[in-house]
């Protein structure tokens, strides 16, 4: 038995980052196990006119490719996506994504809460949620929902954090599984990815 | 945002009184983004329900013109995706222009019209405004009131100017407006050939054939079905050979008529009818 009450009931994990997350989302996926079974949906605040570089920085370094999906792409097991530049990334309830360009939420765009929310509903208790460091709030309801709906919440350990706001926020809202450091959320993916086999 | 209280079984009943008395389908509208929408305006109105909301676009028809504004997202920028526009000035447009002295555009979807202005004034830069026939529409009849004003916010020319001059025109933005009263006034001289139209491309007939076709951050708002639907209506109203541009994150990979269509640039999302 390994230290986190794992199993394999899980379908999908879903990150949302902000401020001070680029190095934590890094060594992430530069430490996957090979051959991870799980989607990683990624919503990350970003600079919102920079179309390209960010998903190849993230590239480079990742065990699995990067990609940011298109409108109405299906969610792939064993790929990494992130949230393009200046849209919001949903995910809908047949497992495929939807771009939308509506009002920023929570001055962003992505909204990192609409990423969460819309995969609680479509993943119900089969998601996992992870929420990094960032200067803002937006993420917390994300969590909650997801919490609501029966999925695992883990959130960063704050002290930890460039920049807690984030983690906090979300603690603040819901119940939080796990409270952990990159390097522990590493070896729970480890852990995850064992149930799988 | 507090989704849980809109269930699919509201958002059904809600369509389906919108169908029968308005004759507008949104069932086919993707659902994440309907759903926000629906729940946005529950929330702008007080209504405490779907219910309320139904009860209302029953008992006062004129509601329904605000129902529509408020359910489609209308967020739009000037020379968005400012390498798309240079791809069009550099090589979609002079190539039309090779076989034909005219062009026929057609924005569907132009919301509140900065699309149609960013083409106005690229096609001026190129000095063949004049040969071009432009129609711009939108399901939602106060934002095209508002394109055709062409007042911006001047807090978004910040932001449009950026996109311009990554678009590397040959002036500046600030060419092409006065500020007034807080507002960005587009000279109007650059759309007084554009004719603004009312209409819906889900129930909506094919009403023209074009040359070329932007159609962008449009169909995101629809799953795949409809999707394949409206593409097939764009076919129709394309020249063979003619260009339908779609928006960066769209893709015509899946869709039913792909098959019609050769992709001009990928990263621009340009594709050009090769079959009728
Ligand atoms: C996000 S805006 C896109 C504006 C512009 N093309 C761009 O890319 O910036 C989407 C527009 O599509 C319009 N729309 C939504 N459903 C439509 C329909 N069924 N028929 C025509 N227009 C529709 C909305 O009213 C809205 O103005």
């Amino acid at each position: 038995m390994g230290r986190f009450n794992v199993n394999n009931q899980y379908k999908a994990i879903v990150i949302g980052g902000s401020a001070g997350s680029f190095q934590g989302i890094t060594k992430i996926l530069s430490n996957l196990p090979d051959n991870f079974q799980l989607p990683i949906i990624m919503c990350l605040h970003r600079l919102k006119h920079v179309r390209n570089g960010f998903v190849e920085a993230l590239s480079i370094k990742s065990i699995m490719e990067v990609t940011e999906p298109y409108d109405k792409q299906s969610v792939k097991r064993g790929k990494v996506y992130l949230a393009p530049a200046n849209y919001h990334l949903s995910v809908e309830l047949g497992q495929y994504f939807s771009l939308s360009t509506e009002e920023m939420v929570n001055n962003s765009r992505p909204s990192i809460d609409i990423t969460l929310e819309t995969c609680a509903y479509a993943y119900r208790q089969r998601l996992i949620g992870i929420i990094l460091s960032g200067a803002n709030k937006d993420g917390a309801m994300g969590m909650k929902r997801i919490k609501d709906r029966g999925g695992l919440t883990i959130a960063q350990d704050p002290a930890e954090c460039m920049i807690d706001t984030m983690p906090k926020a979300a603690m603040a809202l819901t119940e939080i599984d796990y409270t952990l450091k990159i390097e522990e959320i590493i070896q729970f993916l480890i852990e995850l990815h064992k149930q799988y086999k | 945002m507090h989704m849980q209280d809109v269930e699919i079984s509201d958002l059904r009943r809600l369509t389906k009184v919108i169908l029968d008395e308005y004759d507008y389908d949104f069932t086919n509208y993707a659902m994440s983004s309907f759903r926000r929408r629906i729940q946005r305006i529950l929330e702008l109105y007080k209504f405490g329900n779907v219910n309320m909301l139904i009860k209302r676009l029953k008992e006062d028809r004129e509601f329904f013109d605000e129902f529509i504004s408020e359910v489609t997202v209308n967020v739009t920028e000037m020379f968005r995706d400012p390498s798309f526009w240079r791809e069009l000035r550099d090589h979609i447009i002079p190539n039309i222009l090779l076989n034909h002295n005219t062009i026929s555009i057609w924005h569907a979807g132009c919301s509140s019209g900065e699309e149609v202005f960013s083409m106005a004034i690229l096609l001026r830069e190129m000095k063949m405004l004049d040969k071009a026939k432009i129609i711009a529409t939108d399901i939602d009849t106060s934002i095209l009131d508002r394109a055709r004003r062409g007042a911006y916010p001047i807090k978004n020319m910040d932001l449009n100017e950026k996109n311009y001059i990554r678009f590397q025109g040959s002036g500046k933005l600030s060419d092409y407006y006065k500020e007034e009263n807080g507002k960005a006034m587009l000279d109007p001289s650059l759309v007084e050939n554009v004719s603004w139209r009312q209409h819906d491309l889900v129930k909506g007939i094919v009403f023209n054939k074009f040359d070329l076709i932007l159609c962008r951050n449009v169909m995101i708002y629809f799953n795949q079905n409809l999707q394949n639907e409206v593409l097939k209506k764009l076919h129709e109203s394309l020249f063979k050979y003619g260009y339908l541009v779609i928006g960066s994150k769209e893709s015509l990979i899946w869709c039913e008529i792909a098959n019609k269509f050769i992709v001009v640039n990928n990263e621009e999302k340009i594709y050009k009818k090769i079959k009728d």
